[in-house]
């Protein structure tokens, strides 16, 4: 987790880049996030990038149900040297779930982004290759927004074994 | 069959598929090459699991190979968000269902993060000695397994006569041979019982020179070396630039290793060596695996001499249970028991990432709590859904047999990139 | 060394013995005397029943492992625990020639048809143990992306556990091992009253944009 200079130089740098795109720092215990404007989010890995945060770890995506913008996408950033983690979010919602993809400038965000896409819908556009990947193909939904229900079947006992319908039936 | 004319105006679905594919890198052959798309279907000999890999062939040559996962998919983020914070540890643990206790620290180590409490050091070290068996067993079930699949069976039966004696280790700590719920938040579920040192100490002694012999009965086997020397290398960069870690990317020489880069849980107290690899080929992916499993008896040895007393888990009794014995007597204890069992711990709102060093590469997990007592977000970064995206590109170009000897060398476990 | 003799039986009845043999071999021994020497020679049993001992003795597991329940299914072929003293180490990896298909793990909704596609590639006779609890019954996760075993394809035996040790894995294969042989009840076909599995052919879906991967055409559309 950097510490407060380096947090302080890392905002400034983003800034730096594009004026608009830092909407806000959020501090959890042992991580910081920074949250990003979506459109500016390319923009903003390259600047990370540029300051040593080399090795995106995870793009993945999360949603904030029921707060709005209820979509996040969420990039956990590694520098080696410094060895040190951050993180980027942006937030997005259900309407407009469009996200520039990373996958071109960062190639180890790619089975992420489709992960992120299947799970919750968010479109990143400028992926090579965005098609579900965990569900099946026509699959209608998408499973880990919270208001997508549990889902499961009803476990078999010899009591409701004949009142579920079987594969004979 | 329609001819293969590509000027023909009706084209069947195959040769549309065909033609979706970029041959730009095989300059050499012009149109009349045909080139066979084959479904390794997702139930196959290899014992990879139900990974399914679609390759375009020339011949034998692979022009393009495409994993399709999904096979396995069970929900487990879905299923761990409707569960309380230590009630989701059994549904996590079985993500990666070989290395079992690494899924559990990298989830308890970010809830131990969230909720800013202290593991105590006997349980730090005990957490060490099993994640270090663990990855013991992992290695051994990666070199079974890729060795049946190249052909060289009797490696499996000694690997999994090895296995099985640690599995007893386990069974011994913790009462489950798989997926033990060993790992709780704040420390471990219980202290080892009496003589589980001495069997520990027992197993280490031999295991290293069995990892030499298991070593000797393959490296000076000719085919061996021929399906493993040179073969598929990949260098440092790519697979950095495919986020690749692990021992996969201490093969092509980069010596990253987060136990000892961003040491956690007391590995800065150990010493041992990361075996790094020159060449990046099959052959260094393989013995980097075995080399390791020799220091992880080292971490071990050096627990075991340096392990402290104090409790297990943490005191702090609205994370741990309290143990039994306080429950005649106790009336808070009981309330806590309580609490926990049906409701489970409150944990402060925030979001943490927390990564460890898996038998496969960076195993992170991502918590989300918004101050209930489920967790609302789990996401596990597993290491194979990453590593798996350098796979085309280390195998595009070689044959079909060298494919599978690369996929096994990648040990992909499906469990964890479908989750 | 002392050795001691005894007269098996009268030499009268032996040389007995010898003549009927030699007419039962002609054929000339009449219906009371041909069951006298039946009973008294042969080993009389129905062919069903030989055959049924012949198949409990030597199934041919598929290699088929999908989850945590594999790798015990792989340690109990392994030394420790070795099927093969039952004669069941023959693991095919085609199911064309595997009899016994253990459903060792948890079945996502994605593979399920993969997995009946290959239970309809099997050659009857052939059973099915669902290995553990997520194959049995929904388990550790009763969630959306999982189906139970006995939603699509008939089991004969469950084997529960999470992962189920390796001796109750080798339990549930003896069980099903003494049901072949003696007492089919315990079985689906005869609980249900049923003769035997069809391959299922799924209607084309009505919009075209559907994959159809069992209909005729084959896998023509699929991802590539």
């Amino acid at each position: 987790m950097p510490d407060a200079v380096t947090l302080e130089r890392l905002v400034g740098e983003l800034k730096a880049s594009d004026a608009e795109s830092v909407i806000d720092t959020v501090q959890s215990p042992g991580r910081v996030a920074i949250e990003i404007k979506p459109e500016s989010i390319v923009g903003s890995l390259e600047v990370m990038r540029a300051a040593g945060y080399e090795f995106l770890a995870s793009v993945h995506g999360i949603d904030y149900y029921p707060s709005e913008p209820r979509l996040g996408v969420d990039y956990e950033l590694l520098s080696r040297e410094a060895l040190d983690r951050v993180a980027l979010t942006l937030r997005v919602s259900t309407e407009d779930p469009h996200v520039p993809s990373v996958t071109p400038a960062w190639p180890c965000a790619s089975n992420h982004e489709r992960e992120a896409y299947d799970m919750f819908g968010l479109i990143f556009d400028g992926h090579p290759d965005l098609r579900r990947i965990l569900m099946p193909e026509d699959y209608e939904g998408h499973p880990q927004r919270r208001d997508f229900p549990i889902g499961g079947e009803p476990v078999l006992f010899t009591h409701n074994e004949h009142n579920v319908p079987r594969w004979f039936e | 069959m329609s001819t293969v004319d590509p000027a023909a105006a009706e084209l069947s679905a195959y040769r549309k598929m065909e033609q979706s594919i970029t041959i730009s890198e095989t300059t050499e052959f012009e149109g009349d090459r045909e080139l066979l798309t084959l479904n390794l279907g997702p139930h196959h000999p290899a014992t990879h699991g139900v990974l399914r890999l679609l390759v375009t062939l020339d011949g034998e040559v692979i022009r393009k190979l495409q994993p399709i996962y999904g096979y396995l998919h069970t929900g487990i983020e879905k299923t761990a968000e409707q569960k309380s914070y230590w009630k989701a540890i059994p549904v996590v643990e079985r993500m990666d269902y070989v290395s079992y206790y690494f899924n559990a620290m990298a989830y308890c180590g970010a809830v131990e993060q969230l909720l800013e409490v202290e593991v105590p050091k006997r349980a730090q070290y005990l957490r060490v000695i099993h994640l270090e068996l663990n990855r013991i067993m992992s290695h051994l079930v990666f070199l079974g397994t890729s060795a049946l699949d190249l052909g060289a069976i009797s490696v499996w039966w000694y690997c999994f006569r090895e296995r099985e004696t640690l599995l007893d280790l386990f069974e011994m700590s913790s009462g489950q041979r798989m997926h033990t719920r060993y790992f709780q938040i704040g420390g471990v579920i219980e202290d080892i019982p009496s003589g589980w040192i001495e069997q520990v100490r027992k197993f280490c002694a031999i295991m290293p020179e069995r990892a030499d012999i298991y070593g000797d009965l393959l490296n000076k086997n000719e085919i061996f070396l021929q399906r493993q020397r040179d073969v598929c290398p990949l260098p440092a960069e790519k697979l950095r630039e495919y986020g690749v870690t692990g021992p996969l990317l201490r093969a092509a020489g980069d010596p990253w290793d987060l136990r000892k880069a961003m040491p956690y849980s007391s590995y800065d107290d150990f010493d041992f060596k990361i075996p790094v690899g020159t060449k990046g080929d099959n052959y260094d992916r393989y013995e980097v695996r075995l080399q390791e499993v020799k220091e992880s008896v080292k971490i071990i040895t050096q627990a075991l001499d340096n392990l402290p007393d104090g409790p297990t888990i943490t005191e702090d009794r609205k994370i741990a249970l309290p143990p039994r014995h306080e429950l005649a007597t106790s009336m808070e204890a009981l309330i806590h028991h309580f609490k926990l069992v049906t409701e489970g711990m409150r944990v402060p709102e925030g979001e943490a990432y927390y990564a460890i060093e898996g038998a496969r590469g960076e195993l992170g997990c991502f918590v989300r709590s918004d101050g209930s007592s489920k967790p609302a977000r789990v996401h596990m970064r597993d290491p194979s859904l990453v590593n798996m995206q350098a796979a085309p590109a280390a195998t595009e170009g070689w044959l079909i047999a060298d494919m599978l000897a690369t996929v096994a060398m990648f040990d992909p476990i499906i469990g964890g990139v479908d989750r | 060394m002392e050795v001691s003799r005894q007269k098996v039986s009268d030499s009268e009845e032996f040389r007995s013995k010898q003549l009927r043999a030699r007419d039962m071999l002609r054929g000339d021994l009449d219906d009371k005397d041909l069951d006298e020497f039946v009973q008294e020679r042969v080993l009389t049993t129905t062919l069903e029943k030989a055959s049924d001992w012949a198949r409990g003795n030597s199934f041919f597991p598929l290699t088929f492992g999908l989850a945590c329940c594999a790798i015990e299914m792989m340690t109990v072929a392994a030394s420790r625990l070795d099927i093969a003293r039952f004669g069941y180490e023959a693991f095919r990896a085609s199911p064309r020639q595997a009899d016994l298909l253990v459903l060792s793990g948890r079945i996502s909704i994605k593979m399920a048809p993969v997995i009946r596609r290959i239970y309809d590639q099997m050659l009857e006779p052939k059973y099915v143990i669902a290995m553990g609890a997520c194959s049995s019954s929904m388990g550790v996760f009763n969630n959306y992306a999982i189906v139970p075993a006995d939603k699509f394809m008939p089991v004969d035996v469950h084997v529960p556990g999470c992962p189920p040790r390796p001796e109750a894995l080798m339990h549930g294969i003896l069980e099903l091992r003494s049901m072949v042989h003696g007492d089919p009840t315990l079985g689906w076909r005869e609980r249900y009253e049923a003769e035997g599995t069809e391959e299922i052919y799924p209607l084309a879906p009505a919009d075209a944009t559907g994959i159809n991967v069992f209909g005729a055409g084959g896998t023509e559309g699929t991802n590539a």
